[in-house]
């Protein structure tokens, strides 16, 4: 048997190309003499071959000669079956090496001869094949899972369409720095294709659609090549700032059969960039010599070993933590905690780390008719950045927001760098700067007994017995019944409401928002954060817009089918309450009628009964609940429910906002 | 240009709910059409359906609402994140109706006597 460079067996008998010839041979057959009827006499009609194959020489080969048997199982050399190794049992190995978990599909025939490996070679086991019923659901899926145990999972789509379908999760998270592996199929020889549909949905460059929003694609053409590249795209993709990755494989390189497979390449990840040392003593004399300095932390924290240093470092200054909610950055009930810009406003330095947004950090934009702007900073601000996003950016899409000016700007990982500037900051301490910054401290610790009366009283104050239910109602209720269990919140906030009552110590606690503010991100990410706190044994809680859940929820579905137990509290707040806003701004501004604002925005006429849309997937529904007094006990028996190890959808009417 | 750069503009916290002295005559109103009129106007989407207030969306505007010149004021002006409503798309009358909505809406309870939020904070 003749072996390519590639490691591919050279074919002696296409399947492919066996079949096509025989159909058309027969097509021929069938056709030629009714064909002859109608041809004026003197024409003869064309050879029923493939219209646009002109056979090179190693087709015609083998199209005469006879078979040559591999050696690789009992089929080998049996005509009509794959000859020697599927390729796709090698992408199979090298994807095991890198200990993937999760491959998550929705089911596509380009990616036949992946499938298929997994789900006999690798016994589905390691990674497991999860099914979900949207490209953008097992995206934003992956997306999730990462954000809570650190490791990628694979989000397979079928070529062109489901990459499309994939495309707004994709978005989501590259805008929010997480390292989702995307694979999709894709048919590169027009002469192997299957017609009709198949090639309809190949395409000579797929990356294209995406490129601006992922961080590397490749589109292998060997085994070889598979192998480096797969190494190639973990390894970029867990390398700070995390981002997407996209590999396409070939449909031919899946399912044809190679003598034997090519080594698998060993990985290593990187050490994240971590900033210049001189840069890092700069900005810990700034700090060290502030009299307000205030740090502000968005996708800050990858660990709790983050978390743990930048409480170290607050600490050390008795600098205010303006906590940005990208990531779980810092103990909400520690007195240097802060949310909102008001300590911005107060601040000689700010120290952003990983901001999405410094431009809007330190101006604000107030969406008025005259699109109005002003600074937040007093006169003099020292600005210190230190964000990994510095070293990787694109054009087209603007989630780099406005370009802001600043003092010191140290492009590196905030988290590797956190080490040594807590270091700088110890030795640019001075007694006397020691004597300022614990006078701070004392002043924060007031501050804070402060804001938990605060709390209280606009708890009490807004719509507390109200129906529908108050934000600052449900999340009450809600921690009287979790503050003695391993929780975690895996959606959106609300409101902040969590962040002001509830008790986040641990870095798996709160996992951020979307990134790119896609709606239909939130049911789908927490369903894969619930899988990865599934193996935690965690009480994972997801507080879910009414409006997202509805892009797709056949997540609720893969839920249930894969036996992901998670609380869902469904905001049910009938209507797109953003949008309203900009529609109540629009007639304003144009003095016109102030009663059409409803119409596209509201969703009721009929109102959704997610319990039921939960019951018709195999997750247990509970509600509507839109008296505050049913609430406990709905969310005792929800909470019940996801003990024994499932999922359940508690429905909640609430308020608007 | 769209564009407009301007100094600090301070929004009075007593422009809101639990202004201190409400010496000015309450206005004449309907608390009950004032709360179809609370709805259809779409003060609640920012404002929470008892004029609760949401921190990213809307002030508190109950129970006590800010005195009824200084609250038709604010409406009429505004040009802060909330747009004006002029007297063309929101009449007088319908306005003071509000007004009236918004004083109907009872005390909050005291938060010392809710055992819930006793728990909460950490």
């Amino acid at each position: 048997m003749k072996k390519t460079p590639s490691g591919k067996v050279a074919k002696t008998v296409d399947r492919r190309k066996f079949l096509t010839g025989v159909a058309v041979a027969g097509a021929a057959a069938v056709t030629t003499d009714a064909k002859s009827a109608i041809l004026p006499t003197g024409e003869h009609p064309a050879p029923r071959v493939p219209s646009a194959v002109r056979p090179s020489t190693q087709f015609a080969q083998a199209q005469i000669s006879t078979p040559t048997v591999t050696d690789h199982g009992a089929h080998a050399g049996h005509p009509g079956l794959t000859q020697g190794k599927p390729g796709s049992d090698y992408m199979l190995d090298c994807i095991k090496a890198l200990d993937i978990d999760y491959i998550i599909t929705n089911p596509a025939s380009s990616c036949r001869g992946l499938h298929d490996s997994i789900v006999t070679y690798g016994d589905n086991k390691k990674p497991e094949l999860l099914t979900v019923m949207h490209e953008e659901t097992g995206t934003a899926m992956a997306h999730g899972y990462f954000k809570v145990t650190g490791k990628p999972a694979i989000s397979l789509c079928h070529g062109t369409v489901g990459l499309q379908h994939a495309a707004m999760a994709i978005y989501n998270a590259w805008c929010d720095r997480v390292p989702v592996i995307m694979m999709i199929g894709n048919s590169l020889d027009a002469n192997q294709r299957r017609p009709g549909v198949p090639t309809t949905h190949s395409v000579q460059d797929p990356a294209a659609m995406v490129r601006d929003i992922i961080k590397w694609d490749d589109q292998p053409t060997s085994l070889v090549h598979f192998g480096e590249s797969m190494m190639r795209a973990y390894r970029i993709a867990m390398t700070p700032p995390y981002e997407p990755v996209l590999l396409v494989l070939d449909e031919d390189l899946q399912e044809h059969g190679v003598e034997s497979f090519p080594r698998i390449p060993k990985m290593s990840i990187p050490a994240p960039p971590a900033g210049n040392p001189n840069a890092v003593r700069d900005a810990a004399r700034l700090l060290v010599n502030a009299d307000n300095p205030v740090i502000v932390a968005d996708r800050a924290c990858r660990t709790q070993a983050g978390v743990d240093s930048l409480v170290q470092l607050c600490e050390l200054l008795n600098a205010t933590l303006v906590d940005q909610g990208g990531r779980m950055n810092f103990p909400n009930q520690h007195p240097l905690y802060a949310r909102g810009t008001a300590p911005v406003t107060q601040a000689d330095v700010v120290l952003g780390l990983e901001l999405t947004d410094f431009f809007g950090t330190v101006n604000e934009f107030i969406d008025s008719a005259e699109a109005q702007q002003e600074s937040r900073l007093k006169q003099g601000a020292k600005l210190i950045s230190i964000t990994a996003v510095d070293l990787y950016m694109k054009s087209n899409f603007q989630d780099i927001q406005r370009y802001q000016p600043v003092d010191i700007s140290i492009a590196a990982d905030t988290e590797a760098t956190l080490p040594s500037l807590i270091e700088a900051v110890k030795m640019e301490m001075t007694p006397a700067r020691r004597a300022v910054v614990d006078k701070r401290g004392q002043a924060a610790k007031a501050a804070y007994a402060q804001s938990k009366e605060r709390m209280r009283a606009d708890a009490a104050g807004q719509a507390w017995n109200a129906s529908p239910v108050a934000s600052s109602r449900l999340v009450a209720e809600l921690w009287s019944l979790i503050k003695t269990e391993d929780w975690a919140l895996v959606g959106r906030s609300l409101g902040n409401w969590p962040q002001r009552m509830w008790d986040f110590k641990q870095h798996h606690q709160f996992i951020g928002g979307s990134g790119g503010a896609g709606v239909g991100y939130n049911l789908p990410a927490a369903v894969g954060a619930a899988l990865g706190h599934k193996q935690m044994g965690r009480l994972p809680i997801n507080i879910q817009p009414d409006g997202d859940c509805m892009y797709a929820p056949g997540a609720l579905w893969t839920l249930a089918h894969h036996q992901i137990p998670l609380l869902t509290i469904m905001n049910n707040n009938r209507a797109y309450h953003q949008e309203v806003m900009h529609l109540q701004r629009m007639a304003a501004w144009r003095n016109r009628r102030m009663d059409r604002w409803h119409i596209a925005t509201k969703i009721d006429n009929p109102n959704v009964s997610y319990a039921k849309l939960a019951d018709s997937m195999g997750v247990a529904g509970i509600g509507p609940i839109d008296n505050p007094a049913d609430l406990s006990a709905a969310l005792k028996r929800g909470i019940d429910i996801v003990k024994r190890g499932e999922p359940v959808v508690i429905d909640v009417v609430m308020q608007p906002r | 240009m769209k564009l407009a750069i301007f100094a600090p503009v301070m929004i009075s916290a007593a422009l809101f709910a639990g202004a201190a002295a409400v010496s000015a005559p309450a206005p004449q109103g309907d608390a009950v059409k004032g709360k179809a009129s609370f709805l259809k106007y779409g003060c609640y989407t920012c404002h929470g359906y008892e004029g609760q207030g949401a921190a990213a969306t809307g002030k508190k505007l109950a129970p006590n609402p800010l005195a009824y010149p200084a609250f038709s004021g604010f409406v009429r002006s505004t040009s802060r994140d909330m747009p004006p409503f002029t007297e063309q798309i929101l009449p007088e009358q319908d306005l003071m109706d509000i007004h009236a909505y918004l004083r109907s809406i009872p005390p909050a309870p005291n938060p010392a006597t809710i055992p819930l939020l006793q728990g909460a904070g950490g």
